[in-house]
């Protein structure tokens, strides 16, 4: 379940180690963006050592690594791989070839090292125009590709267009990114919302989001993440009418019926689908039927 | 390995972190200044010498300011600070 990510500037190592007590589904520790140059390197190893040695909780572990049209990309991989984050997020991702490139490293880096292949996976940062327009191929450009992600701020400079709260400039490439993941059948995850202050903003941010079809959202503060868990969760409501499809489905079978119906509804494959998904997730969230 | 060529730093001042200077020098010569010093001392001057070794520097001057940070943090600054005295 990855609701929520929240990223953490990779040289901080007040942030990094009290990362996992923020509510966060996952933290995102940046090598990238929040370090400077001259701390590249300092950052490289404090984030291979809390990898290395800090216990995390059932926190999952993004790191964001350079660009690979830098020179730090191949070295934050070397430091990073072995110790295993759940995923890679490539920044300035705009092209099949770029997330091949980087895949095609990891896998170099495996076997080197005797890794298990493929375990790390690949998060492209999608944040240019190139990069909207080859969403689905960059999302099926290898196996190891196992979500998309929207950085809007990015996309707006590329855009030459004002990031603004409503969001209307990055719409088509909010709903560009979930066609092409969801078509690929990879995940998808939300630009964080940037006023860390406007609670309400947020949740309208989210929500919009979430009605999109993203699986979930990112975070640039603590203060958003309790509300992104709850939006990107199912409700009381949504769960007991889940296990009422499925009820209802496990019924029509021991009666032999074909078509079955629910408060007068048709209930088809794909409200099943949605109704899986939704117990699948409250289990994981620890919510069961009583 | 290299020898420590030149003096650096790694690290901040802020809580939860360390700041090391190294430069270079003939043996090995560690300080620790650490608001954990009476606690704790000996063992992050452990921890610092243990990093010392595995980075194989046997000549240096090392002033840790230790801000209260984890083991894994002043492992990390330490080697930082080797790295950049050794210019890599």
């Amino acid at each position: 379940m990855r609701r929520s990510m929240l990223f953490l500037p990779g040289n901080t190592p007040n942030m990094l180690i009290n990362g996992s007590r923020l509510g966060s589904d996952a933290l995102i520790f940046d090598l990238e963006d929040a370090v400077s140059p001259a701390e590249k390197d300092s950052a490289r190893v404090l984030v291979r050592n809390t990898l290395k040695y800090m216990d995390l909780g059932s926190c999952e572990i993004i790191v964001r690594i350079n660009s690979i049209d830098t020179d730090y990309w191949k070295k934050d991989i070397d430091a990073i791989l072995p110790y295993s984050p759940a995923l890679i997020l490539l920044p300035k991702t705009s092209c099949a070839q770029d997330a091949l490139i980087a895949d095609e490293y990891m896998t170099e880096v495996e076997q080197k090292l005797g890794l298990e292949q493929g375990k790390v996976k690949l998060m492209p940062l999608i944040e240019t125009a190139l990069g909207v327009e080859n969403a689905f191929s960059i999302a099926t450009a290898t196996k190891r590709v196992a979500a998309l992600f929207l950085g809007a701020e990015d996309l707006t400079a590329d855009l030459r267009c004002k990031r603004t709260k409503g969001g209307a400039e990055i719409n088509y490439a909010r709903t560009r990114l979930v066609m092409a993941a969801r078509a690929a059948n990879i995940d998808v995850y939300d630009t964080p919302f940037t006023d860390v202050n406007d609670d309400e903003g947020i949740r309208v941010d989210a929500e919009y989001a979430k009605a999109l079809g993203f699986t979930g959202k990112a975070s640039i503060s603590p203060r958003h993440v309790e509300v992104i868990n709850e939006v990107f969760s199912p409700s009381e409501r949504d769960i007991a009418y889940a296990y009422e499809v499925m009820e209802a489905i496990r019924i029509a079978k021991e009666q032999g019926r074909g078509v079955i119906s629910l408060h007068n509804k048709m209930i088809d494959a794909p409200i099943v689908a949605r109704a899986q998904q939704t117990i699948a997730m409250a289990e994981e969230m620890g919510i069961r039927r009583g | 390995m290299a020898d420590i060529i030149k003096r650096a730093t790694a690290g901040t001042m802020e809580s939860s972190d360390a700041y090391v200077e190294i430069s270079p020098a003939e043996g090995l010569e560690i300080s620790l200044e650490s608001v954990v010093q009476k606690q704790f001392g000996a063992a992050i001057e452990a921890v610092v010498a243990e990093v010392l070794e595995e980075c194989k520097v046997a000549n240096a001057k090392v002033t840790v300011i230790d801000k209260g940070a984890l083991d894994c943090v002043i492992r990390a600054r330490v080697e930082t600070a080797v790295m950049r005295g050794r210019g890599e």
